[in-house]
């Protein structure tokens, strides 16, 4: 078959119906017109080393250039909204540990938040401190361990990642220490989280605070100016500041595309007010600016950690009269949501005025962000893809809930 | 100059290379199984059912309430009343499971079941190396696997156990207080009673009638 | 529990003052404020057909509202609903001295037809206030279950549209690439309704094998 009726067949007529939203040039790229070349269709994934987890895209190249790209989900899928729906409040806690498995503390957060506002339930002040500190050792963890793969899938195998993922097992002791479980923490509660931390827990954390940034120093001296770096990732998958916000992209990956929007600036969930910090902005809007948000947010965790570290009161970590277990909310519904590493992560509660939620519904910040991943992925070679794709951050149990 | 961001790099895994000869914090990794990192104490795995005393059977503290069967997200414990009651701790007659499984190769380690029990019975084990070959039934715990003697779990969460023991010992002296107090007052008022009924064979005695034995 | 509904410039983006700008900008448009009832007190608006897709582009683009991010789209699935009441009627009766009225109570059955429902929770990304919660929902749960795509408006609604359609089985009419998402493509049924009865599995699971009787305690007894 020759390429250029391959071609035609492909390039589903969107353009005219979509116009503006989709930008020009979707499936506009035509094979070369010279040379006679052939589309070729490749799966790459589901097992494939780079797409971390089980997903799949489905890629048509002419030569090296991708001119279409499909991602496929739901390997994973297990329909966790329904699982929950049939769950008790209280049992649909370890249940969101399991979608971001890097991130359980603030999917707890979300989830919890949503419920808060649901019943109307206030919390605490010392656990206020704690949600927070637990929130950006996330976040530190989340960034570190991305940054890590990000540069795996560059081709730096080892060094970065392994680096990487020695400070993310420190945090990760930490949160075993106080939670009893590494990733699957299962720690906050409605209205306040599971037990208190102790002060040597506290002490501890201070001095591992007081560390990080000597990792972080270590990092950009490692990988800042490295040429290869540069190269593989200055100018590829450009996302436009108005496509990322036509197709909701959140999190470092929109603030990368020059969009001063960050959850806990905007909504100043939790205490987020109280505290200094700056929310870093790309220009380009290219995969070396979503890598330099990261690390410069782990900078920015690191800030917020150090003050809520100095500030956090003593008192009781969860009021005795709110009802944690057997909760039956008034008929209504509520969405939370917070600024998870990832992006906007949205928990949507309807309540019949049972003991299960009528409706839960969770808005995954990765799945939203892989909308523009084609776009973002047209023209560039099958290694930039994979480029691309890591410096989305996803991670599959999320995606496919 | 090309190529000075990489030397500049490899400086810094150099760095580390020799620092981690010297610098705990450099190196961590550490030689399982030879080597192991000690658990913290809130470390949880699966839980376990805790007995006082010798007998897992006699001092099982589970009364088959049935709250944690329900609770359980995954839904992986099950439980069967008995039909007649043996004393529990403070000597109060209780229902105890017949049978209690739970199946670990569901159970997510959520720890739900230990923070709803009000009869702290069940509690979370640290031990984690638990492969099996079989697939179905080596990983369906019943009764008879779950049950650990009180020094067990004083032994892996000694912080928790001690709180947990002070409570029951505060239960149990009010509980025996409450009883030596009901116990006096039955003696004051079985005592009452028969002043009483001295008086009245007194009374009847004056009254000439004697009461048949 | 800060959820400002104004944002600090001063624009009112309640339900009530988004329906008035939406009666009054896009014409014939019907709109109406479902109240929330719960604390959270996040009322929406619910649209109709004709009218979603020239509304949710009057919202996107209006110069105060500016809601050009579309955070949360989902469906929800509301099946029928029988409702038993009371009623009390006067009637005539036939009695022995002549017909006579009297009053009866009877137990009425109305059927609630049910239907599906999608919600779309939008904020604004320049402004930075919201959520504004539009909904919008299907005559019945059956043929009639189709509904205007808002892809062409907000492209965030495009993978979500796609679940709601995978999972509730909502057709959106005007969406590019209306697939299933999360489940595979022969897949018939939708997973997320209320009535949904999941197929038998063919391989022994170990879910629920602690029953006594089960595969589960058949392997643990074979041993
Ligand atoms: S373990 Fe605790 S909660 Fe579960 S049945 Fe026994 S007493 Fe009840
Ligand atoms: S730890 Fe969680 S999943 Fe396991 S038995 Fe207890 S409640 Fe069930």
């Amino acid at each position: 078959m020759s390429g250029k009726s391959m071609m035609e067949e492909s390039a589903i007529g969107l353009d005219e119906q979509m116009g503006a939203t989709y930008g020009a040039g979707r499936h506009t790229l035509k094979p070369d017109a010279e040379h006679e070349s052939q589309i070729l269709e490749v799966a790459i994934g589901p097992q494939h080393p780079s797409t971390h987890g089980v997903f799949r895209m489905d890629v048509q190249l002419d030569g090296e250039r991708v001119v279409r790209l499909k991602p496929v989900f739901g390997y994973l899928h297990r329909n966790h909204e329904k699982i929950a729906e049939n769950a008790a409040y209280l049992a649909a806690i370890p249940y969101t540990d399991r979608l971001d498995y890097l991130c359980s503390m603030t999917n707890n957060w979300g989830y919890v938040l949503a419920v808060e506002k649901l019943v109307g339930i206030a919390v605490p002040e010392r656990t206020e401190y704690i949600r927070v500190i637990m929130a950006e050792l996330t976040r530190f963890q989340n960034h570190s361990a991305l940054v890590g793969f990000l540069l795996q899938d560059m081709g730096a195998s080892g060094t970065p990642l392994m680096y990487a993922f020695r400070e993310r097992e420190k945090i990760l002791d930490l949160f075993e220490a106080v939670s009893g479980a590494r990733m699957m923490c299962n720690y906050l509660r409605f209205g306040g989280v599971r037990v208190d931390c102790t002060p040597e827990w506290l002490e501890e954390t201070r001095q591992l605070v007081g560390r990080l940034p000597r990792f972080v120093d270590e990092f950009e001296r490692l990988l800042r100016g490295n040429e290869i770096l540069m190269a593989r990732t200055q100018g590829v998958g450009v996302l436009p500041r108005e496509l990322a916000v036509s197709a909701g992209v959140t999190g470092p990956m929109l603030r990368a595309s020059g969009v001063n929007y960050d959850i806990r600036k905007v909504d100043r969930y939790g205490i987020y007010d109280r505290f200094k910090f700056r929310v870093p902005l790309g220009e380009h809007g290219d995969v070396y600016d979503r890598y330099m948000m990261r690390v410069l947010e782990m900078r920015e965790s690191i800030a917020i950690l150090e003050q809520a570290l100095k500030e956090i009161p003593d008192g009781p970590v969860q009021d005795p009269k709110t009802k944690v277990r057997g909760l039956r909310p008034k008929v209504g519904e509520a969405y939370g949501r917070i600024e998870s590493p990832k992006g906007e992560l949205g928990f949507y509660l309807i309540s019949d005025g049972t003991m299960n939620p009528y409706r839960y519904r969770v808005r995954p910040p990765c799945l939203i962000n892989l909308t523009i991943l084609e776009d973002m992925c047209l023209g560039l070679s099958v290694a930039d893809v994979v480029v691309t794709l890591g410096s989305v951050d996803i991670v599959m149990g999320e995606v496919d809930r | 100059m090309l190529g000075e961001g990489i030397v500049k790099g490899l400086i810094e895994t150099a760095r580390n290379f020799v620092g981690s000869y010297v610098d705990k914090d450099r190196l961590v990794t550490v030689q399982y199984p030879e080597e192991r990192n000690p658990l913290p104490e809130a470390a949880r795995n699966f839980p376990f059912l805790l007995y006082d005393g010798d007998d897992p059977e006699a001092g099982l503290r589970c009364v088959s309430c049935h709250i944690c069967e329900k609770e359980c997200p995954p839904r992986c414990i099950h439980i069967e009343k008995s039909t007649d009651k043996k004393p529990d701790f403070v000597g109060k007659q209780q229902f105890y499971p017949k049978v209690f499984n739970i199946d670990v190769s569901v159970c997510m380690s959520c720890q739900i079941c230990v923070e709803v029990c009000p009869f702290d019975a069940i509690r979370m084990d640290k031990e984690f190396e638990l492969s099996t070959d079989d697939r179905f039934g080596g990983l369906l715990w019943t009764k008879k696997e779950l049950a650990k003697p009180n020094e067990y779990y004083q032994k892996i969460h000694p912080m928790e156990a001690a709180e947990t023991d002070a409570r029951r010992a505060e239960e149990l002296k009010q509980t025996q207080a409450k009883a030596a107090a009901a116990a006096a007052a039955a003696a004051a008022k079985a005592a009452e009673a028969a002043k009483a009924a001295e008086a009245a064979k007194a009374g009847n005695g004056a009254a000439g009638k004697e009461p048949s034995a | 529990m800060s959820s400002p509904s104004i944002d600090p410039v001063g624009v009112d983006v309640s339900a009530e003052a988004i329906r008035a700008a939406l009666v009054k900008g896009v014409p014939g448009c019907e709109a109406t404020v479902v109240e929330n009832g719960s604390p959270s007190a996040q009322h929406s608006l619910l649209l109709d057909h004709e009218h979603a897709v020239e509304a949710a582009t009057f919202l996107r683009d209006h110069a105060e509202f500016r809601l050009d991010f579309c955070s949360n789209v989902t469906g929800v699935d509301w099946p029928d609903k029988e409702v038993t009441e009371k009623v009390k009627v006067t009637k005539v009766v036939d009695g022995p001295d002549g017909p006579k009225e009297q009053q009866v109570e009877e137990t009425r059955k109305t059927l609630i037809p049910g239907y599906l429902e999608t919600v779309y929770h939008l904020f604004s990304m320049e402004k930075k206030h919201g959520p504004v919660i539009l909904r919008l929902r299907t005559a019945n749960r059956g043929e009639g279950n189709h509904l205007p795509s808002l892809t062409p408006v907000w492209r965030s609604a495009e993978f979500q549209e796609r679940e709601a359609f995978d999972l509730f089985g909502i057709v959106f009419d005007g969406h590019p690439d209306l697939r299933r998402i999360l489940m595979w493509e022969d897949f018939t049924d939708h997973p997320m309704r209320k009535d949904y009865v999941p197929p038998e599995e063919d391989e022994p699971v170990m879910d629920d094998g602690c029953a006594p009787g089960s595969s589960a305690e058949q392997g643990a007894a074979g041993q």
